[in-house]
């Protein structure tokens, strides 16, 4: 390396062959990802959604998949290895899962029973030898309502959770299962694990430099014919720094990255190539202290601000992609109900609201408002919140900010509104990965989860709300579940919980060779009927 | 010779002592949680308080700074919490690739610098000075992730000449001194190379400009020596200094090329840290600190002991 002359001949050597690209194999599709590095690839994914997106739910199933088929229609739970599953009507604490028979492991080993009673002892038990405590520390906190767990044969499981939960289904659709054979064929060393790990899942792991790169392969003999890969390889490549993302998908070296920068996304679109998105469940919302003294206790307040914001207007800032929000879930989203309030642009109203609550020009109303100026998922913060401040201006609300760092600023979206170090903020702008009942609904409100034993930071607790929380838990008819669902959104709208301003669209642009992907309206996605087209 | 190699490495202990607890300090100041790398950020109280207390972050920060360095002393770095690989694998793989790069870019930039300063110096007040002196600014001023992000523009996305980003299509680890992998390594190099350039440049230049007006050049040409021969004593006299200056340029190359390592991507120290840094990975905070610390402190070594060589006065001082 430090031969000098070796390598000024070899520059030279180099500058006489400039212009020589080199070429990929058919079929391959390079994926520049925002990870600053390769998610945990021993089953449970770390790296949040992304994680989940690249690693999970293409190398493992779990029980109950998400299906990611449709692009027109909000995502829902669909048979993965469990083929179906009930609960006793005796006692709805018990659940039974038949498992899909036939399935096989990468390693060739069978899925059984007893594999995912070892998957979740893996995640539950410090005892067992399988314990994984960086898979634990992802995967543990997702299946809280799981008290037992037997296999009863070798294709049905039975779970018994600590009370009535009609949730599970979607606690599971978190788990990934990996292979107990593969674990002890690499001398039970997850560490070993994590270069040639093992699923069920329609892709196989093939090569692997952390932080770098990995190389995923197709699984021919996949369980669903339908999800067997058409593309020879993945190449997933971590570039968290948009601005290199966005270099690399236009000299070439990626066909695809997620989320470029919106300012770069016409340039892209005018050099052809294209831009993917779609509504998806999350929101961009600043989360209302409930404390004592709030401002924000008041309903004609909450409203007024609701209806200050020109969210349509908000878009140009955003190169158009987002959907302005109606709600707290997304409008096209199963649970969305109809909501009486309708959060529009209505300055007028608001300032009435504002009038009846008692401000005015004259007197006006100073909130605290904590944010962060960058964040995942947090799109543009900064320009979004100023937008916001100017909003709110126009109602009578003056907007003070307290700034902290992404990283801070999840501690004290976990520390709640009451404690000091918000230094008083009386709200949060954190936004929210809401694909289930338990993450869209139940957490931000439930009086069992006030910060800090949760992530209900306002300290909110309504008596009504926390039945319909129940009532959620203990609806096991999918149908009627969704009724609840919808009743306890048009709460969260009618009372105006939250400021309600946006859904992200989840972009990502790709090379107009890259063809067939279906973008399903969840945080995963679907590789399979991707292909590249030379 | 050897009692002052010795004498100034003893001197490193001390330093080297201050540097780990600085190192291991500095990063628990910074707010924020490095527990958010590992779990789900709705994790509960209570798991989170078991997953503190498996990693030793419920200890006091003494206590943690004395298993640290005591685990250190063993050769043991720990483990990235984010990660969960071994600390040291983490740091040496991305140093080796941050040195790949800093060498490249010295490479480039010592040599032009050097000529480009000895030139100015030589045609003092000339037109030539002026210009070399504007490159030489221009070099130390320009934002160097700017003009990374201008090359990558021109040569990677307009002509598509050479890659925007990473160390090879097969990663740092598949690296072979071949084009493939080489045209990875120009724009991060030439990127990096230009403040030094500028740096070295001007301070060669105000060397051989003092030098050459010194009494002993006139008694030199006064002897009847050659314009070659009075020269290499000009650089002989400049080169302790010089050199001086080369060393801290290494080191910052070194330590320094976080920015340009984001911009391209390139899987060396300065990108490992600033990651590190958002995911507030303690362990591996620590350990690529102290390591690119000790590097500084080596370098300084170097060039101190290279400096008494060239120039005896300094070994009696």
């Amino acid at each position: 390396m430090l031969n000098f002359r070796k390598t000024l001949s070899a520059l030279a050597l180099s500058v006489a062959f400039m212009g020589a690209h080199g070429a990929m194999a058919e079929g391959t599709l390079r994926i520049g990802m925002t990870a600053a590095d390769i998610p945990l690839t021993t089953g449970q994914t770390d790296q949040g959604g992304e994680g989940m997106r690249f690693m999970g739910y293409t190398v493992y199933d779990a029980l109950i998949n998400w299906d990611l088929s449709s692009a027109d229609k909000p995502s829902e739970l669909v048979p993965g290895l469990a083929t179906e599953w009930s609960v006793d009507p005796e006692d709805t604490t018990k659940w039974t899962l038949k498992l899909r028979e036939g399935v096989k492991f990468h390693d060739g080993s069978d899925f059984t029973a007893e594999d995912v009673v070892w998957n979740i002892d893996k995640l539950l038990d410090e005892n067992s030898e399988q314990y994984d405590p960086r898979q634990s520390a992802q995967g543990k906190s997702r299946i809280p309502a799981i008290a037992s767990y037997t296999a009863v044969d070798d294709h049905t499981l039975e779970i018994v959770t600590k009370e009535p939960d009609a949730t599970l289904p979607y606690q599971l659709a978190w788990i990934m299962i990996s292979s107990r054979a593969n674990w002890e064929a690499m001398d039970k060393d997850w560490e070993k694990v994590a270069a040639s790990p093992s699923g069920t899942g329609p892709w196989k792991l093939e090569a692997f430099v952390p932080r770098e790169r990995a190389e995923l392969v197709p699984n021919p003999d996949y369980w669903d014919a339908e999800r067997v890969p058409e593309l020879d390889k993945i190449v997933l490549i971590p570039l968290p720094e948009p601005n290199a993302r966005s270099a690399a998908l236009l000299s070439g070296q990626v066909d695809w990255i997620e989320a470029p920068a919106p300012d770069t996304i016409p340039a892209m679109e005018s050099n052809g190539f294209v831009i993917s998105s779609n509504a998806y469940p999350h929101n961009w919302t600043w989360h209302l202290s409930r404390l004592e003294g709030s401002p924000w206790n008041d309903i004609r307040v909450r409203k007024a601000a609701n209806l200050a914001i020109d969210r349509e207007g908000m878009g140009a800032l955003l190169g158009g992609l987002m959907i302005p929000a109606e709600g707290f879930l997304p409008p096209g989203s199963a649970w969305f109900g109809e909501p009486d309030f309708k959060p529009t642009y209505d300055l007028e109203a608001a300032q009435a609201l504002m009038t009846e609550a008692g401000y005015g020009p004259d007197n006006r109303l100073s909130v605290k408002a904590l944010i962060s100026p960058s964040g995942s998922g947090q799109m543009l913060p900064l320009p979004m919140n100023e937008y916001i401040q100017q909003s709110l201006a126009e109602a009578w609300i003056d907007v003070e900010f307290m700034v902290v760092e992404w990283n801070q600023m999840i501690n004290l979206w976990r520390a709640g509104a009451e404690d000091p170090s918000v230094e008083g903020s009386q709200s949060i702008n954190f936004t929210y990965f809401i694909q289930d009942p338990f993450t869209g609904l139940i957490r931000h409100l439930d009086c069992n989860l006030i910060a800090p034993n949760g992530t209900n930071w306002g300290h909110y607790c309504d008596d009504e709300m926390q039945a319909l929380f129940e009532e959620i838990k203990t609806t096991f008819d999918p149908e009627e579940q969704v009724k609840v669902l919808q009743r306890t959104h048009e709460k969260y709208v009618n009372d105006a919980l939250f400021l309600m301003v946006t859904h992200d669209v989840a972009p990502r642009a790709m090379a107009p060779k890259v063809k067939g992907f279906v973008q399903a309206q969840n945080w995963y996605q679907d590789f399979s009927s991707i292909t590249i087209e030379e | 010779m050897l009692s002052y190699f010795l004498r100034r490495l003893i001197l490193v202990l001390p330093v080297a002592f201050g540097v780990s607890v600085v190192c291991f300090m500095l990063v628990q100041i910074a707010p924020g949680d490095p527990l958010t790398a590992i779990m789900p950020v709705d994790a509960t109280a209570e798991q989170q308080a078991a997953m503190r207390a498996a990693y030793g972050l419920d200890k006091p920060v003494p206590v943690q700074y004395l298993i640290w360095i005591a685990n250190l002393l063993q050769g043991d770095m720990g483990r990235s919490i984010a990660t969960g690989r071994p600390v040291a694998g983490e740091v040496f793989g991305a140093v080796g690739n941050s040195l790949l790069l800093a060498f490249s870019a010295a490479i480039i930039a010592f040599p032009i610098g050097t000529f480009l300063g000895f030139l100015a110096g030589y045609f003092r007040d000339t037109i030539m000075d002026r210009a070399v002196t504007a490159i030489s600014i221009a070099g130390v001023s320009v934002p160097n992730y700017w003009l990374g992000i201008v090359l990558v523009i021109i040569f990677s996305v307009n002509l598509g000449w050479l890659p925007s980003m990473g160390a090879g299509p097969g990663g740092s680890q598949d690296w072979h001194w071949d084009w493939t992998h080489i045209r990875h390594l120009i724009l991060p190099a030439v990127t990096l190379a230009v403040v030094p350039i500028g740096i070295v440049a001007r301070t060669v230049r105000a060397l051989a400009g003092d030098i050459l007006s010194m009494d002993f050049v006139q008694a030199l040409y006064a002897k009847g020596m050659s314009r070659g021969d009075v020269l290499r004593h000009v650089a002989r006299n400049a080169a302790a200094t010089a050199l001086s200056v080369m060393g801290l340029q290494l080191g910052y190359l070194l330590g320094g090329s976080i920015l340009i390592e984001t911009v391209f991507n390139w899987p060396g120290s300065g990108f490992l840290l600033s990651n590190a840094i958002f995911q507030r990975d303690l362990p591996l905070l620590q350990g690529t600190i102290l390591i690119l610390a000790m590097f500084f402190v080596a370098m300084n070594l170097i060039v101190d002991v290279a400096q008494a060589a060239i120039d005896p006065r300094i070994k009696r001082s």
